[in-house]
Order: structure tokens, then C-alpha cells, then sequence
């Protein structure tokens, strides 16, 4: 069998090439990719340590389904704000929406 | 550990959640019968709703002297999570009346109902007990904030605003969410008591990294500095009574959140983490008092100087002890009602003269000299000055910190206090000793809903700087509840 810290590792991979997607990336969809990421580590994770230590309860499985909900929620609620960004000012790269600065 | 499944009693921990969700099914039902002329209404319904489930709530949903685990350990029904809910419940009321009148705000349903389902999720907040819990009622809460940030579809600023906050909440939630991924790891439990015996066994590098990505989220929800920097755009974009509420029940939600799971699941390590909550606390201060200085905008200011109210609680949070808990609570009560009388008065401003720029407030007080006097309480309590709300909130932390030994921590306050009533003084020197010719004699109305509004927020700052006694004692039985 894996052993469980396999997973961790591709969790922890993928969370940070998440992050390093949010935070280096310019483009709206690719930084709510990077969030995508980060979410998907957090679910292999959760199914992970939920298979290898936790066998007895659903915890970690229901924890898994919610973050797909909720991110799923997240997902629309930001393409629908990205959109409404998009057609005010034909564009979605976010060192360009600077209207506000000090 | 021994949780009852069911029992019916324990919809008398929901009521105030179940008031504002029939009150959010009403809200959609009349939106789609009334016209637009009626649909002003929708605010009235959703104040009387909020009104009625903080009643209720005082009523018959007050939590007995132990707290206890409902719905199968998901939520704790306990004095905290009840003061918190009565606070956001304040503020959503608030808001609410502010907002009736606000064109292309008052009269859209959508603004009422994502204020409600975001104050659910706020309430659900302060009483989560278990990680899945807490992680859902976060979304809850900000999920429809961001879409309230960006409610103005039209407003190059507003839609700005919106697209910032999602994508910087996105982010730092999914921080946090891979640290409560790693609590259930290393500790096989999502129930947050169980979970802190299991973390007090982890070696202390772990258990500060978790505690690390779970800051990040929470920090972020309370503007505290370094995850400061999408406060200031935001809540000049968003519409001003959400930028309102934004600042005040979104981060009193958060601050809950923060005290009650860094109190539960770290107590070992609090050595620590308050050494970090103290370099937080200053920093916020300090970086919020100075870049407010130079601000322009009423609403960056007051954006500005929300950061340096949140390092100003976490002051208070430093010491822990039950007292500090205690100071906390009461400083986000005082604090929700000058912050939302500043910022009632900025969105009444702007619906008349369509701006927001300091300047532009000269001549306020012969123009309106109420409107300018319920500014003058506000900035002044924010400031710290005694008789107002803020004087005594400020007393409390400072004096929770130092009895718990962080004297220098509580100088750097202070000192942080004396530039931020420059600043508010500079506001209120526009607003009394300036004047502007051309519009000081046109006029300025104030619509019946945020009259009210504002009345009962500059009371409410007088009352509580005067009598603080009762608030006082509610807010430690509150912070009892953790010890």
C-alpha cells in the first residue's frame, strides 16, 4: 500500500504551486485557478488522512464533499464577478484594475 | 466525548438563525410581488425580521450557565457565540435601514437577503465548535460579501472592489482551510475540544504551522496587518453601508472565530502565538494610524483606520486571561456602533454630494448641523475621547494588557491613539472650521430610515461611554464562557 505520506507530499506540492499561482500570476481565471489547487490539495488531504487514520468515522469524507460545495459556490460567485470586472473594463489581469490605489 | 443527537431543545440555539432565514424566504417572496415602488419596503421587512430574531433570541434563546454542544457537536450554544450574535444582529439591522435608501441598493432584494444569509453565517461563526462547521460558516458569511462588495454592477470602483475581495478571500481561505485539513490529520477529529488534546501532543513546529495557515485566514477576515491591504480598496468601492458592515460585524465575526479557536485548540502553545498577536497588534497600529494620515477619501480613511482598530482589539486579545477576552468583546460592540455611525454618515454624504472627499465635507456643520454632530460623536469615539463609547473600550483593552505584563505593548497603544485623534481631528476640523459658499445653504436630506439609524447609533455611543456597566457585565459572562 502508499504510504500515507505520499499523499502529503503531492497535497503539499500541489497546495504550493497553488499559492504560487495566486500570488505570481496576473490573470483573474488563472489566480482562481491557483485557488482551485490549493482546494484540491486540501481534499486530497482530507480523503487522505480520513482513509489511513480515521476509518471509523465519515468525518473526513463529509469535510471532503463540503469543500467541493463550497468551492464549487465560490467559483460561480467569482466568474460572475470577474465578468461584471470584464465588462466595465475589458480586461481581467489585476495589476491593471488600479482605480483604487494610495 | 457525549453529545445527545437530537433533541428539540435544541432549536432554541437556532432561533435567531431561523428568525433571519424565514425573514430571507419572506424577502424573495416580496420581491417578486411587489413593484419597484414598494420594493423600498424590503428594508423595513428585513429591519423588523432582524429586530424580531434579536428579541427572540434575548428571550428564548439565551444559553443556560454551561455552555453546551448542540446538533451533534457542531455548534456550542454559550454566552460568546449568544453576545456575538446579538452584535452582528445589531449591525445587520443597522445597515439594513442605512442602506434603504441608497439608489440601485435600497430597492433591490438581493442586497437584504445576502445581508441575512451573511449574518447567518456570522452567528454561525461564533458558535462553531467543530472545524467542518466553522469552515462552512465562514463561507456563508463571506461568499455573499463579496457579491455585496461588488453589488454596484455599473461602478467601475465597486466592481473593482468586488473582484479584490474575492480573490484575496479565496486565497486566504484556502490557507486556512489546508491548516483545518491538517487539525483533522493530526488529530483523527473535526470536533474542535477533542482536537486540542490531540494538538497539544504535536511537536510545537506543527502545531505554530498550523496555527500559522489558520491566521491567515482569520487575519485576513479581521484586516489585520500583514493581510491588510485589500481593506482599503474595498471598502472604498463597496457600496458605503456594506463597507459599514464590512468593518464592523464581518470583523467582530472574525475576531470570535480567532479567540475561540487559538483559546481551544492552542492553549499549550499561547506562549508563543500571543508573542506573534503582539508584533500583529502593533504593527496594525501603527501601519494603519500612519497611512491614514494622508488620506483623501472619507471612506480610505475610515478603511485605514479600521486596520488600526483591529491591531487596538488584539491588544486587549494579547493577554488572554479572561479579562482580555472580556475587552475584546466589548471593544468590537463599541466599535460596531461609532465605526457604523461614521460610515452612515459617509454614505448619507455621498447619496446628496456624490463624493467622498474630505474637502468636500466643508461647511458640513452650517449645512447640516445634526448630521455633523452625529460625525463629531463617531470620529471622536473612534479617537478614544472620553465620554463616547471608544474611550472606555480603549480604557479596557489597555488595561486587560497590562495587567497581563505587556506594558510596552500598551505604550505603543497609546502612542498609536494620540496620532489617530490627529487624524480624526483633521476630519472633524473640515467638517467646524472650514466653509464652502456655494454649497453650504443648499440642502442636505436625511430619508426617515437613516435618521432613525443614526439616532440610535449616536446614542447608543453615549449610553454605552456613560453606563458601560451592564455592556460591561453581558461581555464577561461572554468571555467566561472560554475559561
Amino acid at each position: 500500500m502508499i504510504p500515507l505520506s505520499w499523499y502529503l507530499i503531492l497535497s503539499a506540492a500541489l497546495f504550493s504551486i497553488g499559492l504560487y499561482g495566486v500570488l505570481a500570476r496576473k490573470n483573474a481565471i488563472a489566480i482562481l485557478m491557483g485557488v482551485e489547487l490549493m482546494l484540491n490539495a486540501v481534499n486530497i488531504n482530507l480523503v487522505a488522512f480520513w482513509r489511513y487514520l480515521d476509518l471509523k468515522t465519515v468525518a473526513g469524507q463529509a469535510f471532503a464533499l463540503m469543500v467541493f460545495a463550497v468551492a464549487a459556490a465560490e467559483v460561480a460567485v467569482g466568474l460572475a464577478l470577474i465578468i461584471s470586472v470584464y465588462r466595465r473594463r475589458k480586461t481581467v489581469a489585476a495589476d491593471e484594475l488600479d482605480l483604487m490605489k494610495w | 466525548m457525549n453529545i445527545p443527537a437530537f433533541e428539540s431543545s435544541m432549536y432554541l440555539a437556532l432561533v435567531p438563525e431561523i428568525t433571519l432565514l424565514v425573514t430571507a424566504l419572506l424577502v424573495l417572496l416580496f420581491d417578486a410581488l411587489w413593484d419597484e415602488e414598494k420594493r423600498r419596503n424590503l428594508g423595513w421587512l428585513t429591519f423588523g425580521g432582524v429586530v424580531l430574531a434579536m428579541v427572540l433570541a434575548f428571550f428564548i434563546g439565551q444559553p443556560g450557565a454551561t455552555p453546551e454542544l448542540v446538533w451533534g457537536g457542531m455548534l456550542r450554544h454559550d454566552w460568546l457565540a449568544f453576545t456575538f450574535a446579538l452584535i452582528f444582529l445589531f449591525g445587520a439591522a443597522i445597515t439594513a435601514l442605512l442602506g434603504m435608501d441608497v439608489s440601485e441598493l435600497g430597492r433591490r432584494g438581493e442586497f437584504y437577503i445576502l445581508l441575512l444569509v451573511s449574518t447567518i453565517g456570522m452567528m454561525l461563526m461564533a458558535a462553531s465548535a467543530d472545524v467542518v462547521m466553522l469552515f462552512l460558516a465562514i463561507e456563508t458569511t463571506s461568499i455573499p460579501l463579496y457579491i455585496l462588495a461588488g453589488f454596484f454592477r455599473k461602478d467601475d470602483k465597486s466592481t473593482e472592489a468586488g473582484f479584490k475581495y474575492l480573490l484575496f478571500g479565496a486565497m486566504a481561505s484556502s490557507v486556512m482551510l489546508y491548516g483545518f485539513s491538517l487539525v483533522y490529520g493530526f488529530t483523527g477529529t473535526t470536533n474542535l475540544l477533542a482536537a486540542a488534546q490531540g494538538m497539544a501532543a504535536q511537536p510545537l513546529a506543527l502545531s505554530l504551522g498550523v496555527l500559522a495557515l489558520l491566521l491567515v485566514g482569520f487575519g485576513f477576515k479581521i484586516s489585520a496587518f500583514p493581510l491588510h491591504f485589500w481593506a482599503p480598496d474595498v471598502y472604498e468601492g463597496a457600496p458605503t453601508p456594506v463597507a459599514g458592515f464590512l468593518s464592523t460585524a464581518s470583523k467582530a465575526a472574525g475576531f470570535a472565530v480567532l479567540m475561540r479557536v487559538f483559546m481551544t485548540l492552542f492553549p499549550v502553545d499561547s506562549h508563543y502565538w500571543t508573542t506573534l498577536i503582539a508584533w500583529i497588534s502593533m504593527f496594525s497600529m501603527t501601519v494603519g494610524n500612519l497611512l491614514a494620515i494622508n488620506q483623501k477619501n472619507i471612506k480610505r480613511l475610515l478603511a485605514f483606520s479600521s486596520i488600526a482598530h483591529a491591531g487596538y482589539a488584539l491588544v486587549g486579545f494579547v493577554a488572554i486571561d479572561q479579562l482580555g477576552i472580556n475587552s475584546v468583546v466589548f471593544y468590537l460592540g463599541a466599535y460596531l456602533l461609532t465605526n457604523l455611525a461614521a460610515f452612515g454618515v459617509a454614505g448619507i454624504f455621498w447619496q446628496v454630494a456624490g463624493t467622498d472627499e474630505i474637502a468636500a465635507y466643508a461647511g458640513l456643520s452650517r449645512r447640516k448641523p445634526w448630521l455633523a454632530l452625529a460625525m463629531l460623536a463617531a470620529f471622536l469615539s473612534l479617537a478614544g475621547m472620553p465620554p463616547f463609547a471608544g474611550f472606555v473600550a480603549k480604557v479596557v483593552v489597555f488595561l486587560a494588557a497590562m495587567q497581563a505584563g505587556w506594558t510596552f505593548l500598551v505604550i505603543v497603544g497609546v502612542l498609536n491613539s494620540i496620532i489617530g485623534l490627529y487624524y480624526y481631528l483633521k476630519v472633524l476640523n473640515v467638517v467646524y472650521h472650514y466653509r464652502n459658499e456655494e454649497t453650504e445653504n443648499l440642502p442636505l436630506p436625511i430619508s426617515a430610515p437613516q435618521g432613525i439609524a443614526l439616532v440610535v447609533l449616536a446614542i447608543g455611543i453615549l449610553v454605552v461611554g456613560f453606563l458601560f456597566g451592564p455592556f460591561f457585565n453581558l461581555t464577561s459572562v461572554a468571555a467566561a464562557a472560554l475559561f
